[in-house]
């Protein structure tokens, strides 16, 4: 269950971002603008001849007191960060890449909308439903 | 509520509720308490109780909710007599039940009376119903005719009216989505209807309608007391509206196994979202691009966002294409915005695909739209055989062609200036005289070949233009059609009119004749040659040929006129070659002929074989355009299932 989820264009300016507590929205906001220097750090690690073999998940990104932060990117340069409690142990890693699997699925579908210009920000009620159905549930 | 608590509470008679109805009539007695605050007001105004029942509430829901039953109202006052509301005072709980019941048997046709309730009966069909906006609204006020609340009303509704006629004007699609019964096609259970939107259904139902709404908000300007006998203050063009809405009731009654009516869709749409669909995209069985989805969907002025979540809806594989189920549902839930529903938040059931191959079998739809395809392939090749050989015809002729008979003309024409003899001047003559009566029936023939498709429409532009040209070539051959006005009264004397000069010369004056059968010839060699480097005797005849077309008057009476003056004329090449040509006028004229009936049948051949060939490319270029919107189909397909690398 993740605190907050972030889709990040290739030209790094967010598409959708949506944390849960909404107090802290801007540490969040923080957190995933940092994380996106890990994120390419990892993909130019990878080298341009590996580009057909790198794996779209990136994993764990960079843990912190409170928090760890799993990236995911696409072939189309389009990263997804999330944001996951640290506190919840039972998560595990092949949880976060269903997770991102679902994401990137629903991007997809948002991509497949005609009336949807790539660059927008996303405001498909169906990802929104997506996201929140992965969100940390909070009373 | 129980049947029993029902009749518990009250003096009615006993009642027998099944779990439909008792789910309705609760639901309908708590909005009627809700709106009157506490008990449902009294009964209709016009009941014969005098009470001041508008002290309840300002409209009366009951009052509203029995008149969107549609019943006339001395049916309506019978039920409130029947159900004890008069005895009483008040709308129990037990009377408004019974009531209910009443007017579902009222409905169905049984008689109103105690006894009718008491067997099986369809749930009461209310036009109108409210939702809490409509009561917000206070939308019953209006129907009423209770005048505080219908200013507020005609205001916003004006507002909303012109705002959605603006709209409408400019909407591409609205004249197009006018012949629609909308989706809100009266329904057996009542439905929520947001008059927020301004959006009136009005009693008569001429909700259904899109051009109704606006109709009705006009209407609305005018409160009418909705009855079922409304229709008689309403203008006239609810009538129309009225009957096809009354019929798709009907139709809607059938299957009422779904009760989101609003995303129904009825025959008449279907037929008309086909329609579209086959506007967009021929093969009803492919895809709509999402571009061109896109770009279709947009003229329907929603906002993108609106448009978005609607694709998405209605999108139900995701796949970035639209087959025709889907296709149906998109259109339909634009439609449903425009009239201002709310979009739902999920597909509702009947416009789920597999709900809308199911309802609309695909096989069928496919027959008639490829038979009607097919139908219009025909017409769509016709026009552009025309316009092709016309083409054709302007490419070698650089002239403006015509149907057939032009580009006869023209091979005429450019045989003439190849032989340059009276053969001209004859075939000319002769298409003149097919030409014009011809030419009359040309036109409106390619104009009959006009069908619904653009290409068409374009190709008709194309055709208007060329007519009107053809005139002045029969005339630009000069003489021929002067003779032929001459000719015409002996030209069923005549062999099969294609010697017009010999055959007008006996008739014709013995002194005239030669003269104007040599300046024919002379004219029509000249015309051959240059309209103006007639330099024979027959120069100001010349003239008057020359300046051709729209004076072959003149040009008759001018050889008259100037019957005299030819002889005069100084040029020796006008003297020796009118006296030469007299003599041998007629062995030439002969031999003409006989090259003119060849030439003709030659022509004749070369018009089929184009026709032939037109037909050809045009269906080569049918089959290269779908060919294309397939490729872009799958590229585009392709370009989504591959994300693009980029690097």
């Amino acid at each position: 269950m993740a605190v907050c989820v972030a889709v990040i264009a290739k030209e790094n300016y967010p598409l959708y971002i949506r944390s849960v507590p909404t107090e802290s929205e801007l540490k969040f906001h923080y957190m995933v603008h940092t994380s996106l220097d890990v994120v390419d750090e990892k993909i130019s690690a990878m080298g341009k001849a590996l580009v057909d073999q790198r794996e779209l998940y990136l994993g764990l990104l960079y843990p912190t007191e409170d928090y760890k932060v799993y990236g995911y990117v696409t072939n189309s340069k389009v990263k997804f960060v999330m944001v996951v409690d640290s506190s919840n142990t039972a998560l595990r890693d092949n949880e976060i890449r269903s997770m991102f699997r679902k994401l990137h699925n629903s991007y997809t579908d948002v991509m497949c909308n005609p009336f949807y210009n790539p660059g927008d920000r996303i405001q498909s009620r169906a990802f929104d439903s997506m996201v929140t159905s992965m969100m940390v549930q909070v009373c | 509520m129980e049947a029993t608590a029902g009749g518990g509470c009250g003096s009615g008679p006993p009642l027998l509720l099944s779990e439909g109805e008792q789910q309705c009539y609760s639901e309908l007695f708590a909005r009627c308490a809700g709106a009157a605050g506490g008990g449902p007001g009294s009964g209709p105004p016009e009941a014969a109780r005098a009470a001041p029942g508008a002290a309840t509430a300002a409209a009366g829901p009951v009052a509203d909710l029995f008149r969107a039953s549609q019943l006339p109202a001395e049916t309506l006052h019978q039920i409130t007599e029947l159900c004890g509301a008069k005895r009483v005072g008040y709308f129990g709980p037990t009377q408004f039940y019974v009531a209910l019941k009443l007017i579902a048997a009222a409905q169905s046709g049984l008689p109103v009376r105690i006894e009718s309730i008491k067997c099986e009966l369809p749930l009461p069909r209310f036009m109108m119903l409210k939702t809490d906006a409509e009561i917000r609204f206070g939308n019953p006020a209006e129907l009423h005719g209770t005048k505080v609340q219908i200013p507020y009303l005609i205001t916003e509704k004006s507002t909303f009216k012109r705002m959605d006629d603006e709209e409408k004007q400019q909407e591409t699609q609205s004249p197009a989505m006018s012949p629609l019964a909308s989706p809100p096609s009266s329904p057996p259970h009542y439905q929520r209807v947001p008059l927020s939107h301004g959006y009136s259904k009005l009693r008569s139902s001429t909700e259904q309608m899109h051009p109704a709404p606006y109709e009705a908000r006009q209407s609305l300007v005018q409160p009418e007391g909705p009855s079922s006998g409304g229709p008689g203050p309403k203008p006239p063009r609810h009538q129309a509206s009225l009957i096809r809405s009354f019929s798709v009731e009907r139709e809607l009654q059938d299957h009422s196994n779904y009760p989101d009516e609003p995303w129904r869709i009825t025959e008449e749409q279907r037929e008309y979202y086909v329609n579209q669909f086959r506007s967009l995209q021929p093969d009803p069985s492919s895809f709509i691009s999402g571009s061109v989805a896109k770009n279709f969907f947009t003229k329907s002025k929603l906002s993108i966002p609106e448009l978005s979540y609607i694709w998405e809806l209605s999108d139900a594989d995701c796949d970035g294409a639209l087959t025709l189920p889907e296709f149906c549902a998109a259109f339909h839930l634009i439609v449903a915005r425009k009239n201002g529903y709310p979009l739902p938040e999920g597909l509702p059931p009947t416009l789920q695909p597999e709900y809308l191959q199911a309802a609309f079998p695909k096989p069928k739809w496919e027959c008639t739209l490829f038979d009607s395809y097919s139908e219009s392939m025909p017409a769509n090749q016709q026009p552009r055989d025309l316009n092709r050989m016309e083409k054709l015809s302007v490419k070698d002729m650089a002239d403006f062609p015509a149907p057939t008979q032009d580009v006869t003309g023209d091979d005429k024409q450019a045989l003439t200036s190849a032989t340059d003899e009276a053969l001209p001047k004859d075939i000319s003559e002769d298409s003149a005289t097919p030409k014009d009566p011809n030419s009359l029936k040309a036109r409106p023939r390619s104009r009959s070949y006009s069908s619904t498709s653009i290409e068409e429409a374009m190709k008709r532009g194309e055709d208007p233009p060329t007519p009107p040209p053809r005139p002045q070539k029969t005339h630009s051959r000069a003489s021929s059609l002067d003779l032929n006005k001459v000719f015409q009264p002996s030209v069923p004397a005549s062999k099969s009119g294609l010697l017009p000069p010999p055959p007008a010369l006996p008739p014709r004056p013995c002194p005239s004749q030669s003269e104007p059968a040599s300046e024919a010839e002379l004219h029509s060699q000249l015309n051959r040659a240059t309209s103006q480097a007639a330099e024979s005797s027959p120069t100001k005849k010349d003239i008057p040929y020359s300046q051709p077309p729209s004076k072959p008057i003149r040009r008759k009476f001018r050889p008259e006129n100037q019957a005299t003056e030819s002889q005069e004329p100084s040029n020796t090449v006008g003297g020796p070659a009118s006296v030469a040509t007299v003599k041998p006028h007629p062995a030439v004229q002969k031999q003409s002929s006989k090259q003119k009936k060849a030439i003709q049948t030659a022509i004749r051949k070369n018009k089929e074989a184009n026709a032939v060939l037109a037909r050809l490319n045009s269906e080569l270029q049918q089959q290269l355009k779908e060919v294309h919107q397939e490729r872009i189909a799958l590229e585009n397909q392709l370009e989504q299932l591959r994300p693009v690398t980029v690097l």
